[in-house]
């Protein structure tokens, strides 16, 4: 065991009173003393010192509350062109006076609906951020599509926070979907507080056969952000599931976002792009396990890193014995603008079947200078022809958003982060 | 128009241009010859303003501006168009927004109207019949996956698209079949007019068959030994580059 572990102030969480779901919080709980926190030789934590950095920025761990939202703040708040359902969190806990009302599918309180498994998909035995937040989450979201319902309008989830320095922020999310289902979602963060606060989140989806999901990620909540996210899903016979994430703040991120493709002809989807500048840390664990025949996956995360910023990608491919004729593709590419920024990039493909097409790539680099000066002798200047190629190589990423009102706005981001200064 | 005087530069402290002079008046057309690194393609280069090469000594003065003080987007600007010997490939940049950002900035610099996009458009269309580009082409990353013929001649389209004042065509026929060749000489003759200049940079006589030039001038160890009308390229061309080597390693050692 750890030694960092209920003696931290982040640890100490873990004996917060949360009601119901009491065996999978006790198994939580369990899970949680023997992971411990992540030390500096937690391999999975080893480029992102996590605990260091919650002690450092947390004084009085405490969780925090929900608050009102108005109608004004989410209609002030929503992108421009949207116009599907919104499903709105305070601190983490839903918000249904100001949530669209969806016909044809069912959402309400986890503490609702208490046979939901949680923590079976997404087990806190591979995350002890999992573990905490399983053990001592409020307020969680449970959201059922019954089978062949296809939602033609996009679910956003706007999540609100509001708080006191210190306060930590535990959202969960149970998204089940029907046979046939299809659905898109969409994550946006507001931060209306200037003090550090620390998001630990947990989205568990459970897809039926020939379902069809698409899950975007936009993280812009400013540089107060410490957040770790777990986001899991499983796969099904003949369902897709697609995820993009784009990175564009934050003081330290830690996503990891897992498929397991449990049937054959599924197909899972991961794409990212970061942004970062400042001192900003976002580090994207994935991982794809191929349990069966005929699968396939794609990865493809970008990065543009200034400052003094660090960006961690370890993408795992697992492909099991029985999981012949699997395709996997990763690929990590990152641009350097600065001598100070770092990234640590680490494919990790462990393939025990003989007859699959496995890739995977990564780079680093820098600008390509002959590309600056080839666009410079056309008469662009250099501040834009810079624009342009970082642009160019994000492009790859916010191509796979086939939300087009929510592309257009993250690609107006991008290009105003790329256009000026990154 | 353009005027090089005494022009020394290095390129990581070794030498390469070591006192060029060359004057050049609007309407004409220079070849630059010479043997492998002789320096011609680094000339090319530090007029354009590759920031690796380092001018030590010397000037050039372009229509009375101080070239060597301008980056490399403001030499542009004022006229002056390199047609690269190796084209730069960009994937993920369109060929038509790049060149429409090119040209409106082009524009705005010597003070006219952005283009609008049927304007551009219609720019395009007449350009692109001089070099006999494919539209389908111009839909594509920027010379991603071209082959070197369509490169070369999306190089001559560029600068069909910028009218530039000074052409200088880098080694723009190597690489190139006859019939490439001819199309993008013919791109290039078509686009001369008394207002402006071209220095064409190469190794072989052949393309000079096709771009007459008003006069030749042979490049050896960064300086020009030897300077004639398009007679002196066809005399390179039979008797090859060995006896101005010798001429000029005997003055030296002398």
């Amino acid at each position: 065991m750890s030694t960092l572990t209920k003696q931290t102030k982040i640890g100490s969480l873990i004996d917060f009173p949360a009601k119901g779901f009491e065996a999978a919080r006790s198994q939580a709980k369990e899970a949680f003393e023997i992971q411990g926190l992540p030390g500096t030789k937690t391999e999975e934590y080893k480029f992102t010192a996590i605990t260091k950095k919650l002690e450092q920025q947390l004084n009085d761990v405490t969780m925090a509350e929900p608050f009102e939202v108005t109608p004004d703040m989410v209609n002030s708040n929503l992108f421009k062109g949207f116009d599907g359902d919104v499903l709105v969190f305070a601190n983490g806990h839903f918000q249904a006076n100001v949530s669209s009302q969806i016909e044809g599918i069912e959402i309400s309180l986890l503490s609702n609906n208490s046979d939901t498994p949680i923590g079976k998909i997404a087990k806190p035995e591979k995350d002890v951020f999992c573990a905490i937040n399983q053990a001592t989450f409020t307020g969680g979201l449970f959201i059922s599509i019954p089978k062949k319902i296809q939602l033609e309008k996009t679910i956003l989830f706007m999540n609100f926070t509001k708080i006191s320095a210190g306060q930590v922020i535990q959202p969960r999310i149970w998204i089940e979907a029907g046979d046939f289902a299809e659905a898109t979602f969409i994550e946006q963060a507001i931060n209306l507080t200037d003090v550090t606060f620390f998001v630990n989140k947990v989205v568990e989806i459970k897809g039926g056969h020939n379902t069809h999901l698409h899950y975007y990620r936009l993280q812009n909540e400013g540089s107060n952000a410490i957040e770790v996210s777990n986001i899991e899903t499983d796969i099904q016979q003949d369902s897709t599931f697609s995820s993009v994430v784009i990175s564009l703040s934050g003081e330290m991120v830690r996503n990891n976002l897992s498929l397991n493709l449990l049937g054959s002809n599924s197909e899972g989807n991961m794409y990212g792009l970061y942004l970062l500048n400042g001192k900003t840390h976002v580090d994207n664990h994935t991982n794809v396990d191929h349990t069966i025949p005929h699968a396939e996956s794609n990865e493809l995360y970008k990065g543009i890193l200034a400052d003094h910023s660090r960006g961690v990608f370890n993408g795992k491919i697992f492909v099991r014995q029985d999981a012949q004729k699997t395709n996997a593709f990763q690929q990590n590419n990152n641009i350097l603008l600065s001598e100070d920024a770092v990234v640590n990039t680490k494919p990790q493909l462990e393939i025990w079947a003989d007859d699959v097409k496995c890739s995977h790539g990564c780079t680093t680099g820098q600008l390509d200078e002959e590309a600056l000066f080839y666009l410079q002798t056309r008469g662009i200047g250099k501040q834009q022809a810079k624009g342009l190629l970082l642009y160019a190589f994000a492009g790859e990423v916010l191509e796979h958003i086939k939300h087009e009102a929510f592309k257009t706005y993250c690609t107006q981001l991008v290009e105003d982060r790329l256009g000026a200064k990154l | 128009m353009l005027s090089i005087k005494n022009l020394h530069a290095s390129i990581e402290g070794t030498p390469i241009l070591r006192g060029i002079n060359l004057e050049i008046k609007a309407g004409e057309v220079h070849a630059i010859m010479g043997p492998n690194g002789s320096g011609k393609s680094t000339l090319a280069s530090v007029l354009a303003g590759r920031e690796e090469y380092e001018v030590t000594d010397g000037e050039v003065i372009f229509n009375g501006k101080d070239l060597l003080e301008y980056s490399p987007e403001d030499r542009a600007r004022e006229g002056v168009f390199l047609a690269f010997q190796y084209p730069v490939e960009i994937p993920g940049v369109s060929s038509t927004n790049f060149l429409r950002t090119a040209v409106n900035q082009v524009r705005e610099y010597r003070g006219l109207d952005p283009l609008d996009a049927v304007k551009f458009l219609t720019l395009m269309k007449e350009k692109m019949k001089l070099v006999e580009i494919d539209q389908k082409l111009l839909s594509r990353s920027l010379n991603e996956g071209f082959s070197g013929g369509e490169k070369k001649r999306n190089e001559i389209f560029q600068m069909a698209m910028l009218e530039p004042k000074l052409s200088i065509l880098d080694e723009t026929d190597s690489g190139l079949d006859i019939d490439a060749l001819k199309i993008v000489s013919n791109g290039v003759n078509q686009l001369k007019s008394k207002d402006n200049a071209t220095i064409v940079v190469t190794h072989y006589q052949r393309l000079l068959d096709y771009i007459v030039p008003d006069y030749v001038h042979v490049l050896y160890k960064g300086r020009i030994v030897k300077s004639g009308t398009k007679e002196l390229a066809l005399e390179l061309e039979e008797k090859g580059y060995d006896w101005i080597k010798e001429a000029v390693d005997s003055e030296a050692t002398v």
